[in-house]
């Protein structure tokens, strides 16, 4: 990690890391810290006096049902994100990896959404669903089905799952095929000798052989779902109806911002971190050693 | 493809069709909404044409605002999401290509300590620490500014990592040439490190640049003040308006506006913006 020819001890390397370190002290660590040190505090209405109670504010967090429920919320709505993104994504990408013409231009149509903001994203979806103007709503209502996310949670649910995983089926897309790009193509051929057909090919070569892949694109989706779909959350549903569609990132805020239980909030911050702090563990440990066959 | 299945082939290019379709299709709706007056958009169905009103509802957009973000021009939501997205880029650029330059090339005392430093950003995304954040950026004076707006989310271990992750293939030997030559290590930073790590710039530019400009959650708290607003977060508020006076031919005018930056990025720079991608998250 340190070159072998280096520079010796001097004042200018402190010089060079210093804009970072102080941007990461006082921006990261500093409000990190605070964060741990107020969930163990309690302040009344006004701001004027706090209280050290121990881990009562996350006694308090784990007795109140609306907190487990929203991490069970959370944890579905990710793993229906990623099912949905990454099932397109893998379909697409092997359709993609099978053309000679035009694959390119392919790609070049289906990675935009990735530059669209979440909360972008949301509001496209949200006019597309909307129960009295939308064009989709419209469609289903030919059908006979009545769609309204306003007042059905399950609804909703499908609505942000939707939004989020249309956002994010560039990214697998991409990654699926550069992933197909790397399968040795004398196996395929030795494959195909042997009879196989494209199916077969696909499933029993293809897709074991891009597994390190697809791992790593369900921890950077789970991530994504977990962190990055505030945006969405907040535009579209505001966690409604009800509590239908509250996930984690966005009760800390409603908690925080709006409700303004300072010590709950922390709370709920200082288990995100170690949620975040063991994702990425798992994300360098597992997922740096690729897999070799 | 090694062998001719022209029924298996024609299902490839259809599901691909298909998908560009599923996947283009909310945007078309934008644009055709965009295109109506504010009678016909409200009007069940919308037609799946576009109208003639678009470049009216771009004027009356760009130039007058909408809903609740009224006073508000869209064209200074676009300038003050340029900017903010700019200092971002070039921010996250710069202190990391410095702290990578002195982790990989210089010996000092707690070198390593601050590589971990850096590292731990990674675990700390400002969804998990909101509050506290909040409260450092208003006890320095930073809310409704340029810098508090961009300031806190410049430090970057991913792109630490990928300077790192570069210097360390630069050969030895080119150090070892620009000390015979008698540079000291800021010139060998400028006039060898700089040009040789040309593409990844770029390409890191790229996806810090649609990181930048899709800020969302952040914005929202250290603005109040509506000459700060970016076009992200007045997306937000004008839904929040739609409630009363949906304006919804002009929000959707909006939403085509903001996210045509970081559109046009990925596009034209995609060959860069797939080497960001894959670099970045590795």
């Amino acid at each position: 990690m340190l070159k072998r020819v280096h520079f010796g001890p001097s004042l200018l390397p402190y010089l060079l890391v210093s804009p970072q370190i102080i941007i990461t002290l006082v921006f990261f660590i500093w409000p990190a810290g605070q964060a741990v040190y107020q969930s163990f505090l309690v302040e009344d209405a006004f701001g004027l006096s706090s209280e050290f109670v121990w881990i009562d504010n996350y006694i308090e967090l784990f007795q109140d049902e609306s907190y487990p429920n929203t991490f069970y919320r959370t944890v579905f709505f990710s793993f229906m994100v990623a099912l949905v993104s990454m099932t397109g994504a893998l379909v697409l990408a092997a359709m993609a990896d099978r053309v000679i013409k035009g694959s390119l231009a392919y790609r070049t149509l289906l990675i935009w959404p990735y530059a669209v903001a979440p909360v972008v994203a949301g509001a496209l979806w949200m006019f597309m669903f909307d129960p009295t103007l939308g064009v989709v709503a419209y469609f289903l209502d030919g059908f006979g089905y009545d769609w309204n996310h306003r007042t059905n949670g399950n609804e909703a649910m499908a609505l942000i799952i939707f939004a989020a995983a249309w956002k994010q089926i560039s990214y697998n897309f991409l990654f699926f095929l550069a992933a197909m790009h790397s399968v040795p193509r004398s196996l395929i051929e030795a494959a195909a000798i042997d009879g196989a057909g494209p199916f077969k090919r696909f499933w029993t070569i293809v897709f074991p052989l891009i597994s390190p892949t697809t791992f790593f694109l369900l921890v950077i989706n789970i991530v994504y779902a977990f962190f990055e779909t505030f945006g969405i959350v907040h535009a579209v549903t505001k966690g409604g109806p009800g509590k239908d569609t509250e996930i984690l990132v966005f009760k800390v805020y409603n908690d925080g911002f709006i409700g303004l239980d300072l010590g709950g909030s922390a709370a709920q911050s200082v288990i995100l971190m170690a949620f975040v702090i063991v994702l990425t563990v798992v994300q360098f440990r597992y997922v740096e050693k690729k897999v070799e066959y | 493809m090694i062998e001719n299945r022209p029924i298996a082939t024609f299902i490839s290019h259809a599901v691909l069709i298909i998908g560009l379709l599923v996947v283009a299709f909310p945007v078309w709706v934008t644009i055709v909404a965009a295109s109506y007056d504010s009678v016909r958009v409200l009007q069940v169905p919308l037609p799946l044409w576009p109208g003639d009103q678009f470049f009216v509802n771009l004027h009356s957009a760009l130039t007058a605002g909408v809903g609740n973000a009224r006073e508000q021009s869209v064209g200074l939501m676009l300038m003050n999401s340029f900017f903010m997205a700019m200092m971002i880029t070039t921010g996250k650029i710069i202190i990391s290509l410095l702290s990578a330059f002195a982790i990989v090339y210089f010996r000092f005392p707690f070198r390593m300590g601050f590589f971990w430093m850096i590292f731990i950003t990674l675990m700390l995304p400002v969804e998990v620490r909101i509050l506290p954040t909040f409260e450092v950026v208003a006890n320095l004076g930073m809310l409704d500014t340029y810098w508090g707006l961009s300031v806190p989310l410049i430090a970057s271990a991913t792109a630490t990592f990928m300077f790192r992750q570069v210097f360390l293939t630069i050969p030895d030997e080119m150090l070892e040439a620009a000390r015979i030559d008698g540079a000291g290590p800021m010139r060998f930073f400028f006039d060898i490190l700089l040009p040789l790590s040309r593409t990844n710039i770029a390409a890191l530019f790229v996806i810090l640049f649609i990181y930048g400009w899709n800020q969302y959650l952040w914005p929202l708290l250290v603005t109040t003040d509506k000459e700060m607003y970016t076009i992200v977060m007045g997306i937000k508020q004008m839904l929040e308006a739609a409630e009363e006076s949906p304006e919804w031919h002009l929000i959707m005018m909006t939403t085509l506006l903001a996210m045509l930056p970081p559109v046009i990025v990925v596009v034209a720079m995609q060959k860069l913006f797939v080497k960001g991608l894959t670099e970045t998250d590795k």
